[in-house]
């Protein structure tokens, strides 16, 4: 059953998929720091959704859609418009190439990312791991 | 979307001749003491006195630099005030200039947070940066990539920025000539990897295929050669050009698990880099196998290898990989590379880690997970064929 983008229940499907990924577990091992990701309102779509991720050394310990940006503050912002963020959903795009034409925003420890890049590359995965349906 | 960036490339004979047409007025040399007592560096500021431009020279540059050395060069610079950056040397020269030149245009960002994020970095208001290749294989003179060593950790940092590649790159193949046929195996392997990765890895596209295959051919058909005779102007030419064209077509598209691997074992046994990732090369097609079985038959035919019906191009290139290693003696296993198996299998842990972080296995057609990475360097150990 596909899930709704932004909703509680995607934020659980992706909690889920991350605890159940072998290949995050290995590559985000060392990995600490909570995560905003921010899909941005553009031509195509008019909401703005957050997706908090409390990820440390492999574990996801808490994801949560939330409303207010300031609620937390997070270590690192991944952010960008819903066109770029819905192709690397459906797979079309690679991630880290969006993340390096600037179609796709990283604020944060980047000295951390890039000791551990595949980290990112397998939360994408995790997020392409179940279906997921876009609000019109 | 994908960029394709190239410095300007000047090559052939005599193409050192081109800093003397050089606008500037005063050049920092980053080079290594071995290039000073070679003569390349009296080379170099004479073009540059005819341009009228002065030079100091930084002749600190370790194999395998450190963020150390970077800092120390970049103190000098700084006192300097250099409007030029000329690097002298192989890829450990090239990339701490590359280093240095970031942090000296930009000094709030630490060599190790370059990354490819950045869309910023404004360099060339201060100074331009010139990288004169004196080996073939690298192609650090062409590349956007820095490799450093970070000592405390034991690991190799890959950094790469599109706005840090060189502005000119000089590849005059008479500066090849004095390298010894070590260093000509090693940094010749290092070609081939770049273009065999660049040609499969999951970022090739077609701005870096038609390098790539011309890389492997040059390889193939000049290095044993150059190996066997640093004289023979023709294959130090052709393999100085296949080092920068193979790096262009990598560094726009990107190495892999050769590359990971390569790395990881250069940080905690200090094997040269091209040798540690020719070594691993042929293993690593073996591992990749028929994710890029359609890959490995192109780069098969381009080499005029035959692929007898039943056979698997992997195979057949990685045998003939291993043949070319072979003819010019370099290690066909790590144990080859004199490592005690107690030193190494006392490593594997961090080995692992190595490579699991290394960036460039993002995008390799098939990632290894932790069982798979240890039994696969487990079998590049004893010089096993990967058959899982």
């Amino acid at each position: 059953m596909a899930i709704l983008f932004g909703s509680q229940e995607w934020a659980d499907a992706l909690k889920k998929a991350l605890e159940t990924s072998q290949a995050y577990k290995e590559a985000a091992k060392n990995w600490e720091g909570d995560i905003y990701i921010i899909v941005e309102p553009d031509a195509s779509y008019k909401h703005r959704n957050i997706m908090y991720l409390d990820l440390w050394h492999g574990e996801c310990r808490e994801a949560r859609a939330i409303t207010d940006e300031n609620e937390k503050s997070p270590k690192y912002r991944i952010f960008g418009p819903f066109t770029n963020m819905k192709q690397i959903l459906d797979k079309k795009v690679d991630s880290v190439q969006s993340m390096m034409t600037g179609k796709i925003k990283v604020k944060g420890d980047m000295a951390q990312i890039m000791k551990m890049p595949r980290a990112a590359v397998e939360l994408v995965n995790c997020m392409t791991a179940f279906e997921t349906v876009f609000p019109d | 979307m994908w960029y394709f960036v190239v410095p300007e490339v000047v090559f052939g004979p005599d193409a050192l001749s081109h800093l003397a047409e050089l606008k500037g007025k005063s050049a920092f040399i980053v080079t290594d003491k071995n290039i000073v007592s070679l003569g390349f560096v009296d080379k170099v500021k004479e073009q540059l006195s005819q341009a009228g431009i002065q030079a100091a020279v930084f002749d600190e540059v370790e194999p395998d630099p450190s963020l150390q050395t970077v800092q120390r060069g970049v103190a000098l610079m700084n006192q300097y005030g250099p409007d030029l950056v000329v690097a002298v040397g192989g890829g450990s020269v090239m990339d701490a200039a590359k280093a240095m030149r970031v942090q000296y245009e930009r000094p709030d960002i630490k060599p190790e947070e370059i990354n490819p994020f950045i869309s910023d970095l404004g360099l060339g208001a201060r100074c331009k940066l010139v990288c004169v290749a004196t080996t073939s294989g690298t192609g650090a003179e062409a590349t956007f990539a820095i490799v450093l060593t970070d000592t405390a950790d034991q690991r190799k940092l890959s950094l790469i920025n599109r706005e840090i590649v060189p502005d000119i790159a000089i590849v005059d193949p008479e500066l090849a000539r004095a390298m010894p046929p070590q260093i000509t195996a090693d940094t010749g392997m290092d070609a081939l990897a770049h273009a065999v990765e660049g040609y499969t890895c999951t970022w090739k596209n077609d701005f870096t295929d038609g390098l790539c295959i011309k890389a492997i051919q040059f390889v193939f058909q000049y290095l044993p050669r150059a190996v066997k005779d640093g004289n023979d102007m023709e294959a130090r030419e052709k393999m100085h050009n296949a080092g920068c064209i193979a790096g262009i077509g990598f560094i726009n598209a990107l190495s892999s698990m050769a590359h990971a691997a390569g790395h990881s074992l250069g940080a905690l046994f200090h094997i040269p880099h091209g040798r540690a990732v020719g070594l691993f090369l042929p293993y690593t097609i073996e591992f990749i196998g028929e994710v890029r079985e359609e890959l490995w038959a192109e780069i098969a035919y381009a080499i005029k290898l035959e692929v007898p019906k039943g056979k698997r191009a992997a195979t057949i290139l990685a045998q003939a990989i291993r043949g070319l290693a072979h003819n010019i003696n370099q290690p066909l296993s790590i144990k080859e590379t004199d490592i005690p198996l107690d030193s190494f299998n006392k490593a594997m842990g961090k080995l692992i880690d190595n490579v699991m972080a290394d960036g460039s296995l993002i995008v390799s057609a098939r990632i290894p997970n932790v069982a798979e990475t240890e039994r696969f360097l487990g079998y590049t150990y004893e010089g096993k064929s990967i058959d899982f």
